[in-house]
């Protein structure tokens, strides 16, 4: 029977940590010393509707609180306050049904048995997630087809590459056919073929079978590709929560142009809208605002001025800001910068 | 796929591992097998010297040395993921892979991994239990057996709640407490002996609180049918006072992972 899919709703959502901090100053020895408590308000008042079908990028700056939301939607942690249903279920109170229907992928942490070949941990998730044989069959003959493990399934998964390994470890989360994916840093520490890899095929199965992914990455180019959607959380709180575009467009919308000419970069008279960048010899860097300035207006305006100083503009390229760059101006901006 | 199966599920994929290296394998379950049977060696040289001890035959402190040995062996070869939990589970945050499966967590720890080394114990244990009913005069089979196989389920009962006890503590300290090895490892030096060489505090202690010797004293004297406290027709119940702390074990055990749940890592 399929499991009905997984709409997410997280309400109001604090967690608070305390931390023992032994005091140094005590005059009694370690089992009598009074302990000092200090605590760390984790999540503040996090709250978002995750619809079925959706891709979810949940990003922010270290110890902004990703992890703990994760940790709380995967049912291995309760929070102080608060409200969360996936798919009709409260993950902490209903531990065993929910993780029974959610996958779980942690990129820095595997979930495969490291003395067992590939295949023997498959078989053991089975039993584990109580998968019909006839079942299990077919849906790991296509999980290791997409992903191509059919090469390294007697290897213990000790021997494997970090990229076969998180290949591996997609499959494993994957064969009770959960409707909810959550990805902790899948690329982490990926080289470039594999980033692509597990990019592609988080797509194609959020495509082909409606499964509802959440995301949490430092890799923007991981939310460029799958997200339509990010979360940004800092200081325990949700920054903001909008398509990547729209946060692009609202936080550096800038473009940024290069000049170069056939000899001395001519001076100019910048028009509105336009900042110098940078400036060396025959290469001109200027940033500007395309609300204010056409960039046809500004190309026009740098080969006149080095038409009138006898040099000749030889290429122009337009770029937007990086991902990265839009990222951490919008960090900065929040002063949620880690 | 039921509890017990998927249990031997992971003990079989266990083995698997252990096995990998057979020559190094043999190797250390006869150097275990060898210390352990010193052990006794050392009792037995001691009942040459003084031919008996408060009453007590060599061949029947053989009944406690044995059954006390077969128990602990079993509950060491299954709860070696309880024994090192601290260590093994929750400073490396695997704790958190184990909450990540829908099962529950004392399967999945029982099947972190199932132990052979123990297998030494275990066989010198039943050798010599299987001496000491050789040269014992105890009561007929058809009592004998099952109160044994009653006492050895106590038993293995009373010290994997040991083990899932100091697991849970484990929560609190982040690392496996040495100190619980007083009743692991100090439970079976105890238990090798009759209890009353030992002070009465000491016997209450370790009959009602943690029931050492309802699961080697009081069995063996059913089996004897020796006269003492309790009087024999009791002492066969004593065994079921394992059972019961290993059910206040696991209580105790699920509380600490509740809290463990809204305390985070």
């Amino acid at each position: 029977m399929p499991i009905p899919p997984a709409r997410i709703v997280v309400e109001d959502l604090h967690k608070t940590y305390r931390i023992a901090t032994r005091a140094a100053t005590s005059p009694r020895p370690w089992p009598f010393a009074r302990r000092a408590w200090r605590t760390i308000e984790a999540l503040r008042g996090v709250s978002f509707v995750i619809e079925p079908g959706t891709i979810t990028g949940l990003i922010g700056p270290n110890g902004a609180g990703k992890s703990t939301a994760i940790k709380i939607l995967s049912g291995i942690l309760r929070p102080s306050a608060g409200h969360v249903s996936v798919g009709g279920l409260v993950p902490w109170a209903d531990r065993i049904r929910h993780v029974g229907r959610i996958g779980v992928v942690f990129g820095q942490r595997s979930q495969l048995w490291w003395d067992l070949p590939v295949e023997g941990g498959f078989a053991l998730l089975r039993d584990i997630y109580r998968v019909p044989p006839d079942r299990y069959r077919a849906r790991r003959d296509r999980l290791v087809d997409t992903l191509g493990l059919r090469d390294i399934l007697d290897q213990p998964v000790r021997q494997l590459s970090l990229g076969q390994r998180m290949r591996a470890e997609l499959a494993a989360a994957l064969l009770h056919a959960p409707p909810l994916l959550i990805l902790d840093e899948p690329t982490i520490g990926l080289d470039a073929p594999s980033k692509l890899a597990v990019r592609a095929f988080v797509q194609e199965l959020n495509r082909t079978e409606g499964t509802t992914v959440l995301l949490t990455t430092h890799d923007m180019h991981d939310i460029e590709a799958l997200a339509g959607r990010v979360i940004v959380i800092g200081h325990g709180r949700v920054l903001a929560d909008s398509p990547f575009e729209t946060l692009r467009a609202t936080t550096l919308s800038g473009r940024r142009l290069t000049a170069e000419f056939d000899g001395p970069a001519p001076p100019l008279l910048l028009p509105d809208g336009v900042t110098p960048l940078s400036q060396g010899g025959q290469v001109l860097e200027l940033g500007f605002d395309p609300a204010r300035i056409a960039a046809a207006d500004l190309i026009r305006a740098l080969a006149s001025a080095a038409d009138m100083h006898g040099v000749v503009l030889s290429d122009v390229s337009i770029t937007r800001p990086s991902i990265e760059e839009v990222i951490s101006r919008f960090y900065e901006r929040h002063g949620a910068a880690g | 796929m039921s509890g017990l199966s998927l249990w031997l599920r992971y003990a079989r994929a266990s083995l698997a591992g252990q096995v990998r290296y057979p020559g190094a394998f043999a190797l250390q379950m006869a150097g275990h097998f060898a210390t352990t049977l010193l052990a006794f060696a050392g009792i037995w040289i001691l009942f040459r010297r003084f031919g008996s001890l408060h009453g007590w035959t060599v061949g029947q402190v053989a009944l406690f040395y044995g059954l006390v040995n077969i128990e602990f062996a079993i509950a060491e070869m299954a709860g070696r993921g309880f024994e090192i939990f601290g260590d093994a589970f929750l400073r490396t945050g695997e704790f958190d892979r184990i909450l990540l499966r829908p099962r529950w967590t004392v399967l999945q720890v029982l099947g972190h991994q199932f132990r052979l080394r123990p297998l030494a114990r275990l066989a010198q244990g039943a050798a010599i239990l299987a001496l000491g009913l050789a040269a014992t005069p105890v009561r007929p089979a058809l009592f004998t057996a099952p109160m044994l196989a009653w006492a050895v389920g106590g038993g293995v009962a009373f010290f994997l709640g040991v083990l899932i006890g100091q697991a849970a503590l484990s929560f609190r300290t982040l690392e496996s407490l040495e100190i619980v090895n007083v009743l692991t490892y100090g439970g079976v030096e105890a238990g090798q002996y009759p209890f009353d060489l030992y002070a009465g505090w000491f016997r209450v202690l370790m009959t009602w609180i943690a029931p050492l010797g309802a699961v080697t004293y009081y069995p063996v004297l059913a089996i004897l049918d020796h006269p003492g406290v309790p009087p024999p027709a009791i002492a066969p119940l004593a065994p079921g006072l394992g059972y019961l702390f290993l059910g206040a074990m696991l209580l105790y055990w699920q509380s600490a992972v509740r809290r463990h749940a809204s305390s985070g890592s």
